[in-house]
């Protein structure tokens, strides 16, 4: 399936803005964080399509997924 | 005493005298400081009927029981007074270094009272208080009068605070301004200031403020210190792409509104983002006084240089006008500072008006040939010139959004509450936002209690945006420790970080008082109550509490939100339970008996 990556703040570093990737069935938030070698706990927003999401979440193909270090504001 | 100075300079503009007296403790150990004293004393000193821009109403300026201290984030001031936009208690808050200067020069407030029948700006050197002609600089921007009364002054660390062409032509949405790029932007304070003649205040202290237990002060501080710096917000987020950082946050999860709330996504956000920002036009962080976390900042764009948007800003003057250009943002930012106009009152009036263009309301003779439509960069900028010098429409539009869409018949393409216009979030995707939003009590703002911070950030810990379970009650413990923080002079920002105990540590170090924990966060709800009692009498309601029509009736109609609907009237029947107010939202007797009121 392929799914919308977008990396946000410092995940940006070395990496990319916005990709589309191509994964196996079954695939969750966490495959793609190894996929990445970002930490799970180095994650402080995962949002799939707009919601919040932990790890383990199972992803669909034609999802997007944002992931935010610590940030914040106001 | 550590922490206060003990002393309230008056200033009595009619009679062209200047007095001290000293601060009452029993008040100040009650209201704290800053916007809860001044509050307070604005309760009993200004009768709730009086006009806005007469010379009865009064101007608090107050610093905190922590402004000046060592302890983090020690810079804010507030500024008090009765809101001419719309009747509230306005009470709006800024940082930079003036607020720490006038505790060194001896005040822990000054209020400002009467009227001037010439231009006048105050000088305080010390104990030292002067009333002074201002002919010379009445009609000046705010960058050329910050340099023409520090040159007066002759000594160029001293610090000023002015209002702009704005605060002298009274539009609604004047501020003030400190240190040339600091503002007490909300609720029209500007054009108090403007009413009564004064240009600006300049203050040069060299006194400073007591410690009662300076070793204890120091172990708290270290402490304070320490969780600012291992906060992923406060010592990473902010610090490297300052509050624009949400741009991308807030987008991302569909409750970021787009041309005067008609849409909740905006494709191309990342273009105005803090990660574009500190990418293409950060020069250097730009602080205010003894900040660890130094979210300010400093850029170039065009060929100039100053000070870079905030959140509320990148958005206003960007998305919620149609428009990515980021040098157009920076542009609108820096004249707003010049001229003396809050952000996001005036982006909100600009869109307001894009949108009554849009749906024939305003006709394009009024215009004078300057575009007023979504997208427009060169003509959002130039609104901006015209509302400071209430030009052509630019006069109507200086009244605020929703004067400015009530004279052409639909008030409901005004963004705001209680005539305020919202900030950078559509309530209609957060729940407790959407309460914060709907009461708070100077009108539309997000710093009242900002829900964000649980809702979507996960600080303190992560609340179901969507969900209603247990927001009333982190509703009203957010805006009661708001207010706290707010009265003792500290950024609200070190609250990503920190949490009541810590204040409540602060506090006691500094003052040698013994406050506990429920001590200090009930000073913040006394603080909440005095304000709600004051726009009570000035006849606001329950029926006030409430979203515009857009938001209040139609779901969030796109983006990944899509569908989302806020379920105020619930949250409020719970709210208002859980502040101990009836049920047509006022206090009740033995909740006002509870708090000492
Ligand atoms: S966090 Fe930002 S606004 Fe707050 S005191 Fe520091 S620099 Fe000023």
């Amino acid at each position: 399936m392929r799914v919308t990556v977008k990396l946000f703040a410092t995940f940006r570093d070395g990496r990319f803005k916005v990709e589309e990737k191509n994964l196996s069935e079954d695939s969750r938030v966490l495959d793609v964080l190894q996929l990445l070698n970002i930490l799970p706990e180095e994650v402080a927003i995962c949002l799939v399509n707009g919601r919040d999401v932990k790890e383990q979440h199972l992803l669909n193909d034609g999802d997007t997924i944002a992931l935010f270090p610590p940030v914040g504001g106001g | 005493m550590g922490g206060y100075t003990g002393k309230i300079l008056r200033i009595n503009l009619t009679e062209g005298k200047t007095s001290t007296e000293p601060l009452s403790m029993e008040l100040a150990k009650k209201y704290l400081g800053g916007r809860g004293l001044a509050g307070k004393m604005f309760a009993d000193e200004v009768a709730s009927d009086v006009d806005a821009l007469s010379p009865a109403n009064k101007l608090f300026i107050a610093s905190g029981v922590l402004t000046g201290t060592n302890a983090p984030t020690p810079s804010r001031y507030m500024v008090v007074t009765k809101s001419p936009l719309n009747g509230v208690i306005a009470s709006s808050n800024s940082g930079g270094y003036w607020g720490a200067e006038l505790k060194f020069a001896g005040y822990d407030m000054l209020v400002l009272e009467g009227k001037s029948d010439h231009p006048v700006y105050i000088s305080i050197k010390d104990g030292q208080v002067e009333i002074k002609d201002a002919g010379k600089v009445w009609g000046k921007d705010v960058y050329e009068t910050t340099d023409a009364l520090k040159q007066e002054f002759g000594d160029d660390k001293a610090k000023v605070l002015a209002i702009g062409p704005a605060g002298e032509n009274l539009s609604l949405m004047a501020a003030i301004v400190n240190d040339l790029y600091r503002a007490a932007g909300r609720t029209g304070v500007g054009a108090v200031m403007g009413s009564k003649n004064v240009k600006g205040i300049v203050v040069r202290g060299t006194g400073k403020v007591e410690n009662a237990n300076p070793d204890q002060m120091k172990e708290v501080v270290a402490n304070s210190l320490k969780k600012i710096r291992e906060n992923g917000v406060t010592g990473q987020g902010l610090p490297t792409y300052g509050s624009a950082v949400l741009v991308n946050i807030i987008n991302e999860t569909g409750v970021y509104p787009v041309n005067n709330f008609q849409g909740s996504y905006d494709p191309e956000a990342d273009l105005i983002s803090g990660e574009t920002l500190t990418e293409k036009y950060l020069l250097k962080k730009h602080p205010c006084y003894r900040c660890p976390i130094a979210c300010g900042r400093y850029s170039k764009w065009d060929g100039k240089e100053g000070a870079g948007p905030e959140y509320e800003t990148a958005w206003v003057f960007g998305s919620d006008c149609g428009i990515h250009d980021f040098d157009a943002i920076h542009e609108a930012n820096d004249l707003c500072n010049k001229l003396g106009l809050d952000t996001i009152s005036v982006g909100g009036t600009i869109a307001a008006g894009m949108e009554l263009v849009q749906r024939g309301y305003i006709k394009p003779e009024e215009l004078d040939g300057t575009p007023l439509e979504f997208g427009n960069a060169k003509g959002m900028v130039e609104w901006v010139r015209k509302i400071a010098y209430v030009e052509g429409l630019g006069a109507k539009m200086a009244m605020g959004s929703y004067n400015l869409a009530e004279s052409y018949g639909a008030p409901e393409l005004s963004m705001s509450v209680k005539k305020q216009e919202l900030p950078a979030y559509d309530p209609r995707g957060i729940q407790g936002q959407a309460l914060s939003y709907a009461t708070s009590n100077r009108g539309g703002c997000h710093v009242r209690g900002y829900m964000i911070s649980p809702e979507i950030l996960g600080l303190p810990e992560k609340l179901d945006r969507n969900s209603l379970e247990g927001k009333a009650t982190w509703t009203k413990i957010f805006q009661d420790l708001t207010a706290v923080i707010d009265a003792v002079g500290l950024c609200l920002f070190s609250s990503f970080a920190l949490g009541l105990t810590d204040y409540t540590s602060l506090v006691n170090a500094v003052t040698g008082f013994n406050y506990t924990d429920e001590e200090l966060l009930a000073c913040g709800e006394r603080i909440w109550n005095i304000e709600r009692l004051h726009n009570l009498k000035v006849g606001y309601s329950a029926a006030d509490d409430t979203l515009p029509k857009r938001l209040l009736n139609d779901p969030i109609p796109s983006g990944p939100s899509k569908g989302q609907m806020h379920n105020l009237p619930e949250l409020l029947v719970q709210y208002y339970a859980e502040r101990g107010w009836d049920k047509a939202g006022v206090p009740t007797p033995e909740r006002l008996n509870m708090l000492g009121i």
